[in-house]
């Protein structure tokens, strides 16, 4: 590793919390990447945005009765899924009202869920850190259920793929094949809140979002091939995230604070600048069909 | 209920409700609920660099406002419009965290900017915020002719030489607007409920414009005082009355509207039905 040694500060390979973030940056920055590319695809990235948020709320919730967020987590974000499907997120225009809406409700729940949660137990951090939540307090302990929930959404996603693309580009013509264009959709929004809750508990929902959706529209920008734009975007982000790790590593001697610079700012702005970088290029031709 | 810090609450939300009311009638009208959620909670940013420079949070609040709005536009030029507020609403969130980082205070004025202190609105503040929410509502009535054309019939706006990408441009600086007038009275949750909620329930009483912006008016005004109300007399956050109010509110509309249909058997209140039906139906 002595290559490394102008890029990394000391000890950096030493640190247990560093090399847990490693790990759970990339299988979150995988699936993300993975999951991200369908939805940039079907225009629902206000939808992969509000499960983050709205999860913050069953997260709260979960604390309050006293279990693990994770639960809290997930089963908002799959009632919130079912909910923004049955208020008719399937059409372009209401789409975008059926999401606000459901967030909207959400965001009330958490500020009703937080309030109950300072008064109990006066612990104000739960907000913040389900925001800003940092890659560097992931537990160890949480490995299994990483695992699980990446396998689960992006089984779910690779099982669907071929009704799930075709819907995705062309609905009337995937109806026409027989495909039932609802029911993947509902799928694909189920793969989305698990996601979702994945990356929002152990890395953040800045990072989440940022994960779901810069590093498929950088692959889209470069390939309209889904399956290569799926890899691109998946290796996108763990670079950006490894990046990020290492960075905020070495900001640790950096001014004003000497505490450190946050890697949410670090992955989100290399995405940004990698974004606004590929808006340069020429678009890609669409591949030709193959029959 | 209606005397000393009470009476700031219910003038700040009343303020608050009508330039969300007519600003939301647009976002609703021209989907654009994405960016109506962004920017409030992307200018919290702005708020922390205000801290860090010392300086008033209204001031950092109004410039990030300004230039998201100004970069969901330029960018959305390029890309989908709702790619483009994600990554803007990632890197402002990116920024306020390292801001946040930078200062060793907690920093509970910034929480307060998410959740709202309606409660603790002074009497100083009134008068900026009203100011404020006065130039949002005029710049919405100066743009309204513009502002309904493009977003109703698009083709049309653009043959009489209304550029989509300018009004878009426009609509999004209101947005900016009635996020610098709202966030540091209500917070940036509480402003985001009420865009949407009462501007889409009016949608479903009424297709007249006017009359449905008149109607948003009145549903977020009514659902502000009774979540002032409410909160007062059961003592929670009035965040959750007027995300769960704004919620019940659409709910009602939609089972009008539903019910308007069944029993008229005209064809619903959504644009979208009037889509002539493709040929070729879905076979189960």
């Amino acid at each position: 590793m002595g290559f490394l040694g102008p890029l990394v500060a000391p000890g950096f390979f030493a640190n247990q919390a560093v090399l847990f973030a490693l790990f759970a940056g990339a299988v979150v920055a995988v699936v993300s990447g993975v999951v991200g590319t369908v939805t940039v695809m079907r225009g629902q990235s206000f939808a992969g945005h509000s499960l983050a948020d709205i999860g913050s709320a069953g997260g709260s919730a979960a604390f309050l009765v006293g279990v693990s967020p994770l639960y809290g987590f997930i089963a908002l974000n799959l009632a919130a899924a079912g909910v923004m499907d049955l208020l008719g997120i399937r059409r372009p225009r209401g789409r975008d009202v059926a999401t606000g809406i459901v967030l909207g409700a959400a965001l009330g729940l958490a500020a009703l869920f937080l309030y109950l949660d300072t008064t109990t137990s006066s612990t104000t951090g739960v907000a913040m850190s389900v925001l800003f939540g940092s890659i560097f307090t992931v537990s160890p302990s949480l490995t299994p259920v990483i695992l699980v929930c990446g396998v689960l959404a992006a089984g779910l996603l690779l099982l669907l793929y071929r009704p799930l693309i075709l819907s995705s580009i062309n609905a009337d013509l995937a109806a026409a094949r027989g495909i039932r264009v609802r029911a993947v959709g509902v799928c694909f929004l189920l793969a989305l809140a698990i996601a979702v809750s994945l990356s929002a508990l152990t890395i953040g929902a800045i990072l989440s979002t940022a994960l779901l959706i810069g590093p498929a529209a950088i692959a889209l920008r470069v390939t309209k091939q889904t399956g290569l734009a799926m890899v691109i975007a998946a290796c996108v982000g763990v670079v950006a995230t490894w990046l990020g790790v290492v960075l905020a590593y070495d900001s640790y001697s950096w001014p004003p604070a000497h505490a450190g610079w946050p890697v949410s700012f670090f992955v989100v702005t290399l995405i940004f600048v990698v974004f606004a970088a590929a808006q340069l290029l020429p678009l890609p031709g669409r591949p030709r069909p193959k029959h | 209920m209606f005397s000393g810090f009470m009476l700031n609450a219910w003038a700040a939300g009343t303020i608050v409700a009508v330039v969300a009311g007519v600003v939301g009638f647009f976002t609703v009208l021209r989907g654009a609920a994405f960016a109506a959620h962004a920017l409030p909670n992307g200018a919290f940013a702005g708020a922390a660099a205000a801290g860090l420079a010392g300086v008033n949070a209204v001031l950092g609040l109004g410039v990030f406002s300004l230039l998201g709005a100004l970069t969901i536009a330029t960018l959305g030029r390029r890309v989908r419009q709702d790619v483009a507020t994600a990554l803007v609403i990632v890197m402002m969130l990116g920024l306020g965290a390292l801001f946040l980082s930078m200062t060793t205070e907690y920093a509970p004025q910034l929480f307060s900017l998410l959740f709202g202190e309606i409660l603790g609105v002074s009497s100083a503040e009134l008068l900026p915020t009203l100011a404020l929410a006065v130039v949002c509502i005029a710049a919405v009535l100066l743009l309204y002719r513009p502002l309904l054309l493009s977003s109703v019939l698009p083709e049309a706006a653009a043959a009489r030489g209304v550029s989509p990408a300018r009004v878009q441009f426009a609509f999004l600086v209101v947005i900016a607007l009635a996020t610098t007038t709202a966030v540091p009275v209500v917070g940036a949750l509480l402003i985001f409920s009420l865009l949407i909620a009462p501007a889409a329930a009016a949608s479903s009483f009424t297709s007249n414009p006017a009359a449905a912006m008149m109607l948003s008016v009145l549903i977020a005004l009514a659902t502000v005082w009774s979540a002032l109300a409410l909160a007062y007399a059961l003592d929670l956050p009035i965040g959750f009355f007027v995300g769960v109010l704004g919620a019940i509110a659409y709910g009602a509309g939609r089972l009008w509207a539903g019910l308007r249909v069944t029993r008229r058997r005209a064809p619903p209140a959504d644009l979208d039905a009037w889509r002539p039906r493709t040929l070729i139906e879905p076979t189960e």
